[in-house]
């Protein structure tokens, strides 16, 4: 795909053979924002970031909170009235930051004491898968 | 019914009262979970990137090490990964290949991959179960908390219909509970922004509860040891009625009449029984 700037993004041709995603697939309709249960909490809203990724804005997509906010529940995929799973396409946008830009996110080292005597384990291996590579 | 039974880091960790209950539930009901010896982590997450095949070795060596035998796990995140290896090793050739030629295992895809309320749903059914029941949770007024991980994506998880399911709520019927449903039922905890992002978590979890409790529930039920820690460590303190979380197997083994010593998450000794 180009972009306006007649830039190829790798980041955009990357999703597609990665995730199986066309984010050109996507109308604009706004379901998975409205289904979305972290909204409140994000800087760009889900239908947004398809946007951003339609018109090649990596950088802007690398800055923002939001692939950080999602925690994966798929709810905007369920609801999707064009089947795109947009969960793969944040995940795309972490690796992508994480394989190429600043590296990990989180840490043992940012738990606090409390978090570590309670937190089921579970929690701290998916958070690590999620936040690192 | 015999099971090979795949039980993953928390129920051995925090969530053991949900293991412990539903072994003691499952002899009484003639349900054998075999424990898949040398087990090791579910892979936590599911890769959501298909060049992500490392995540997959975990789970394809857990499926290939039951054997064609149908696995069973408790945990919803370990159901869920295990599901969905299982689903992506029998329609990509290419990572079977890769990821078990690593292995040096032979899979392909095959076996059923359960979560304990399926086999209670399907295997046993419920209509069997209720006749089992011998001390009924007579006007316990109780909701299901479903999450994320054990519904979506239905194509490949097939556990229910992800926005109406029913299959907690007909357990808790099993079981002689006044069930009440609540619309939030199937909206996500939070998951690991208790971890990460507080306030997020905060917020998903109020709803939650805020509506449960709306709905007139005095308990709520979860198959999922995440969703739980955030139900009752997320919640603002707000002065509200605290809604008492269970996992699905702790009124389980109560209704069945059973006495399980077990360490909770606070790791004290407590009796199902005499709550």
């Amino acid at each position: 795909m180009t972009t306006e700037s007649g830039k190829k993004s790798r980041l955009i041709e990357e999703m597609k053979a990665q995730s199986g995603q066309d984010p050109n697939s996507c109308y604009q309709c706004g379901k998975c924002s409205a289904a979305c249960p972290v909204t409140a909490a994000l800087d760009l809203m889900p239908h947004q970031v398809i946007r951003y990724l339609q018109l090649g804005l990596e950088d802007e997509l690398a800055e923002s909170k939001t692939p950080w906010i999602c925690a994966s529940c798929f709810t905007c995929a369920a609801r999707c009235p064009r089947d795109i799973d947009l969960a793969r396409m944040m995940e795309g946008i972490r690796l992508s930051v994480l394989r190429c830009r600043e590296g990990n996110k989180f840490g043992p080292a940012d738990l606090t004491p409390e978090q570590l005597e309670k937190l089921p384990q579970q929690a701290l291996v998916s958070g690590f898968r999620k936040y690192n590579k | 019914m015999r099971y090979r039974y795949f039980p993953g880091c928390t129920l051995k960790g925090q969530a053991k009262n949900m293991e412990d209950t539903t072994m003691a539930a499952a002899e009484a009901l003639g349900i054998e979970l075999v424990e898949l010896p040398e087990w090791q982590c579910c892979g936590a997450v599911y890769p959501l990137y298909e060049d992500e095949l490392i995540s997959l070795l975990s789970p394809v060596r857990t499926l290939a090490a039951a054997e064609g035998e149908p696995l069973v796990s408790l945990c919803a995140a370990c159901h869920h990964v295990l599901k969905r290896a299982q689903e992506l090793m029998s329609r990509n050739e290419d990572a079977r290949t890769k990821v078990t030629d690593f292995l040096e295992v032979e899979y392909s895809g095959e076996g059923r991959v359960l979560h304990f309320l399926e086999v209670l749903r399907d295997d046993l059914g419920f209509d069997k179960l209720a006749e089992m029941v011998k001390k009924p949770l007579e006007g316990r007024k109780a909701a299901a908390y479903y999450g994320c991980l054990l519904l979506r994506p239905s194509k490949v998880m097939q556990f229910d219909d992800p926005e109406n399911p029913s299959i907690m709520e007909d357990l808790l019927k099993a079981l002689g509970a006044d069930v009440v449903k609540s619309p939030y039922r199937t909206e996500c905890c939070g998951a690991y922004l208790s971890v990460t992002e507080e306030g997020v978590a905060a917020d998903t979890v109020d709803r939650i509860l805020d509506s449960a409790r709306s709905a007139g529930a005095e308990v709520l039920i979860t198959a999922c040891p995440l969703c739980r820690y955030n139900l009752e460590n997320c919640a603002r303190d707000d002065g509200k009625k605290p809604l008492k979380v269970y996992y699905f197997s702790e009124l389980l083994a109560e209704a069945m009449g059973l006495t399980v010593e077990t360490a909770g998450d606070d790791s004290s000794k407590e009796e199902v029984s005499q709550r």
